[in-house]
């Protein structure tokens, strides 16, 4: 994907507010970046985004690799942090959802998706990058997939094919002669509108928060000229506030995915009723 | 994609909810990548180390119980043999009180009987010697009487007082008085 190449960041100009420069609003072209290498056109780029995606693998990795690698009976100050963060998941997300028997299996897919999900929405605000990497449909979408062929297959696996049916469509009897409209109404939530809005949810509140930031930090440039002073500084007290709320976002929305996807393998996993 | 492009250079943005091939597949690899790592080495590793902590300490709770359990029996072990001890205590000491009691009553009677010999001892001595002081004197006074009755009369009464024996009938008599009056 290739950026605007008409548009250049905000921060470049000298476009101020009374000096005939219009605000130069953030919108989809602040989520599109120049390919560092390869053809936009084609298939093969490399991006900002892909970076810090890889980039972010590589600290998930690196945190985890240095607290875990050698742990030990008695834990150090590093691996403690990582133990607690590793048990918050494990207690809290999966052995709550799933249950204890069940959820272990689950308990490194469940953990490494919340970290890494949460390393992608820190970016964020991490300086110089500045860019949630889940802010781009692709990444929440691929892990929605994910969990989705998990969700699928699980069900299959443990109801047959009939079992999986009704699970996916909610059936039961006592519902009647609305029996066949519940059910297609349910097939299509399951089925359709559910991975959908597993990966929109993630997606849109990264886009949404990422937008805000940059509306209040181009503001508090653009505004910086005469009177608008005042106005730039109340719009910087803002992006730093935004910044905290972003921050206290990025883990809610990290462990709202991984909750859902629980609540899903946990409905697979279940006797329909 | 490069009718997106066009678009985008129109001014008119990509749907952005359409995911871009590329960055599925890295996002989709950066995140396998993460999950291998992590569930294949590293969360195995936590849990054995999770495990050997609970396992550490249940052992140190179920030690600690042991060395209480072993701490209670050598009180009570150590609390049986105070109380022995004790009692043995008062044992030899009420032995000794009945012993202690036994030669103190034995020591004073051998005093009392040594005692009670040294006076009648006394008394016997006492009793010869006045005896013995006493026939004495009746001889001397029996003499001393018969010499002066001698001088008076102007010859000598030995022979006749010694065969009538008036003096000695005479000192009886007094000695019968001095009784009496005693």
């Amino acid at each position: 994907m290739s950026a605007d190449p008409t548009q250049v960041l905000a921060f470049e100009t000298d476009c101020h507010i009374f000096d005939g420069c219009g605000f130069p609003a953030p919108g989809l072209h602040s989520f599109l970046f120049e390919p560092l290498w390869g053809d936009g056109d084609s298939n093969l780029y490399f991006n900002k985004t892909m970076l810090l995606a890889l980039l972010g693998s590589v600290i998930v990795i690196g945190f985890f690799w240095a607290a875990f690698r050698k742990p030990k009976v008695v834990p150090g100050k590093l691996q403690m942090v990582a133990e607690a963060g590793y048990d918050f998941i494990r207690r809290g997300v999966v052995y709550e959802t799933i249950g204890k028997k069940e959820g272990e299996k689950y308990v490194p897919l469940i953990v490494s998706m919340f970290f890494f999900i949460w390393m992608m929405n820190l970016w964020s605000i991490v300086p110089v990058a500045q860019f949630p990497v889940t802010s781009i449909i692709a990444y929440p979408a691929g892990l929605a997939a994910i969990v989705y062929v998990l969700w699928v297959a699980l069900t299959f696996k443990r109801h047959g094919f009939v079992g999986a049916f009704k699970n996916f469509t909610g059936y039961n009897k006592e519902l009647g002669p609305v029996l066949p409209l519940a059910m297609l109404i349910e097939f299509f939530s399951n089925l359709l509108v559910r991975p959908f809005t597993h990966a929109v949810r993630l997606f849109a509140n990264m886009f949404a928060g990422h937008t805000l930031l940059l509306l209040f930090t181009i503001a508090s440039w653009y505004l910086l000229n005469g009177i608008g002073i005042a106005y730039a500084g109340v719009s910087f007290i803002m992006v730093i506030v935004m910044t905290a709320f972003e921050l206290f976002i990025q883990a809610l929305q990290a462990y709202v995915f991984v909750l859902l996807t629980c609540t899903f393998i946990q409905g697979a996993l279940a006797e329909h009723h | 994609m490069s009718q997106l492009l066009i678009l985008a250079a129109e001014g008119e943005m990509e749907n952005p909810l359409i995911p871009p091939i590329p960055e599925l597949v890295i996002g989709l690899l950066a995140f396998v990548i993460v999950f291998g790592f992590l569930a294949k080495k590293l969360l195995p590793n936590i849990n054995k180390v999770l495990d050997e902590r609970r396992e550490a300490i249940e052992g140190g709770i179920e030690k600690a119980e042991a060395a209480q359990t072993e701490a209670q029996s050598v009180l009570e072990q150590y609390k049986a043999q105070l109380a022995e001890a004790r009692h043995e205590a008062a044992r030899l000491r009420q032995e000794a009180q009945e012993q202690g009691a036994a030669l103190i009553a034995e020591m004073r009677a051998e005093g009392q009987r040594q005692r009670e010999e040294i006076i009648a001892a006394g008394h016997a001595q006492i009793e010869a010697d006045r005896k013995a002081a006493a026939s004495a004197l009746r001889q001397d006074v029996g003499k001393l009487a018969t010499d002066l009755a001698g001088k008076l009369v102007g010859e000598s009464l030995d022979d006749y007082a010694r065969q009538s024996r008036t003096i000695d009938r005479f000192l009886d008599e007094l000695e019968e008085k001095a009784e009496a009056a005693r």
